[in-house]
């Protein structure tokens, strides 16, 4: 029987069981960046690190899974059990065993072991491998670059908090296809970053939002906000041109030649696909109406770390005729040293305009992702921004003891999509009605 | 910042939008100063999806300003499976456009006048308030 006759497979995947709000939104955004848009998420479930999905081959698995970072491999799904006993009544009677004993059967190969919460230390891996040999593979065993591996995944139910259980609860067995990108939330581990700051955003959740926001390779992301460039590099390890650009020199210069976003970009062997951060405010934007963006990836200034501030004199009558100012028969305003005056502006009106700005640069079906702080006893759907082109597709939320942030985003669809909007006056009147009501309590 | 960046750049300035002017931006050669960084690999698939992003007319705009006037008038174009001489224009293209940046220097807006400088490679497009 011939792949294209046994039609689709069960596929495996071992899922992280962390960041739980932001992993089924992972999972299919990768899935949507390959076409795999028929997946049948029936069987998903939040509480459990196991999946098991029909795909069409190997192929689709490894697109889907290798850039995953709250998934840990997926593999080719041979059976389960609650013990080996039961494992191994689960494989012989598999619909496609005979099928993949053939087909493997001449390849070199090893066996892994991989446990979910709890381990199995005094059991004998040769003899339990030796309980596989009806498998009959006749290949050579090859520790360093097998042609397939074999993993037999133990779970186990913990007896309580602190005690954990030895013997396996359950067991999965599958051949390995793809593991995935889970180790680069270690190598981008802010501890081991030449150049970090107060703002960086930590790897693991900078690098998901690069997978839900849909970085593509050979495309161009705008971080508007770069801070560090936490986004950046993220968006530079899958593959994307990545720009900068923040209002606050400081931050972008950072601290000589070793310590800066491009020497992070060195480090990490990303080096052509960083092009520039630039000083500038992201509602004087000088990045040209024709470039097309495909993706904005950020995390606003919310007033708490650094203060929102847009271009513009707060006090317009004390820069009347300042345009006229010269130094040394210079205009000062064209000096190499001049500063120019910041004004605060209020979070509401700044993701307004970063919303508009994303309706009008990012091509349709673009995504547009940042972050958004929330006090956790507030209304949020009074708070999350609206735009009238822009779908909000995602509103993931990672919490923290007394406030929480999520992860927002959204898709061009253009025009004539018309959704619902809210404006930030609108937005902070509900906002308001709501604090104003609730002080009767 | 690097040669592509002057690609990407407008004048900020919200009223020169509706003018032609303010793209690209003018790049006084007398005083910016260019260094070449070889240590950017060279990634010709990735700089060919960069390439369809470029308005060309304006690469060499900035290289004359720069005193690079060598660019050919239209923007080079690649069979599917990439010979050897495309590779070579793709390695020339590569050195212009991200392994040569300016470290130093001054850039104007043609439309309105306005100033940017580019210190320590980090262009400043902050503006005064009467422009902002
Ligand atoms: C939360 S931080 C982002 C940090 C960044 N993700 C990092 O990795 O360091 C927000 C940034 O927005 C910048 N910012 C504030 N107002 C801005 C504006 N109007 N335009 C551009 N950047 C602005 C601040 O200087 C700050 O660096």
């Amino acid at each position: 029987m011939s792949a294209s006759q046994i039609g689709k497979k069960q596929y495996l995947v071992y899922l992280a069981q962390v960041h739980i709000n932001f992993r089924r939104a992972e999972l299919e955004s990768l899935a949507d960046i390959c076409g795999l848009n028929d997946l049948d998420f029936s069987n998903y479930k939040e509480d459990s690190p196991f999946f098991i999905v029909e795909l069409d081959n190997d192929t689709q698995a490894k697109e889907w899974i290798k850039r995953s970072i709250l998934s840990r491999a997926i593999y080719e799904y041979w059976g389960e059990g609650k013990d080996l006993t039961e494992l191994h009544q689960s494989i012989k009677f598999g619909t496609n065993i005979e099928h993949y004993k053939d087909l493997y059967k001449n390849d070199s190969f090893k066996f892994e072991f991989e446990s979910y919460r709890g381990s199995n230390k005094k059991v004998n891996r040769i003899s339990q491998i030796e309980t596989f040999s009806y498998l009959a593979f006749k290949g050579k065993i090859n520790m360093k670059s097998p042609d397939q591996v074999y993993t037999l995944i133990e779970v186990f139910e913990p007896v309580s908090d602190n005690e954990p259980s030895t013997t396996p609860s359950h067991m999965y067995f599958g051949r390995r296809v793809q593991i995935s990108d889970r180790s680069s939330a270690d190598v981008f581990d802010l501890k081991k970053r030449p150049y970090k700051g107060t703002t960086s955003f930590e790897a693991e959740l900078s690098l998901i939002s690069a997978n839900i926001a849909q970085v593509k390779p050979g495309s161009i992301m705008y971080d508007p906000f770069a801070g560090t460039g936490s986004f950046l590099c993220a968006g530079g390890h899958y593959g994307a041109l990545v720009i900068g650009s923040d209002i606050d020199g400081r931050m972008i210069r950072g601290k000589g030649a070793q310590h800066d976003i491009s020497s992070n970009f060195k480090y990490y062997g990303d080096t052509d696909k960083f092009l520039d951060v630039m000083t500038m405010d992201f509602t004087h934007n000088s990045l040209r109406n024709s470039l097309g963006i495909d993706t904005i990836l950020c995390d606003p200034p919310y007033g708490i770390r650094e203060s929102i501030k847009v271009l513009g004199a707060k006090d317009p009558e004390r820069f009347v005729g300042k345009e006229n100012v010269e130094i040394d028969g210079q205009k000062a305003y064209l000096l190499r040293d001049y500063i120019p005056t910041k004004k605060p502006i209020s979070l509401d009106l700044l993701l307004d305009s970063l919303l508009q700005f994303a309706s009008e640069r990012l091509p349709i079906n673009g995504r547009l992702a940042f972050w958004m702080p929330t006090a956790n006893d507030e209304n949020i759907e009074t708070l999350v921004p609206l735009h009238k082109n822009l779908e909000l597709k995602y509103n993931c939320v990672q919490s923290f003891n007394k406030w929480s942030r999520r992860l927002l985003v959204y898709i061009n669809r253009g025009k004539d999509y018309n959704g619902p909007t809210n404006s930030g006056l609108q937005r902070s009147t509900a906002d308001f009605r709501e604090r104003y009501f609730k002080n009767f309590n | 910042m690097k040669f592509l960046t002057t690609n990407f750049l407008k004048c900020p300035v919200k009223t020169c939008d509706t003018s032609n002017d303010n793209f690209p931006l003018q790049y006084n050669g007398e005083k910016c100063q260019l260094i070449q960084d070889e240590s950017i690999e060279f990634n010709p698939e990735f700089l060919l999806n960069i390439l369809d992003r470029i308005d060309w007319a304006a690469i060499i705009i900035v290289a004359r300003d720069l005193g690079n006037k060598s660019l050919p008038p239209t923007k080079p174009s690649f069979s599917p499976e990439l010979s050897d001489d495309d590779l070579i224009v793709l390695r020339d293209l590569h050195t212009l456009l991200l392994q040569t940046s300016i470290v130093d220097g001054e850039m104007k807006c043609k439309n309105c006048g306005h100033i940017y400088f580019i210190k320590n490679s980090i262009p400043n497009l902050l503006l005064p308030p009467h422009l902002a």
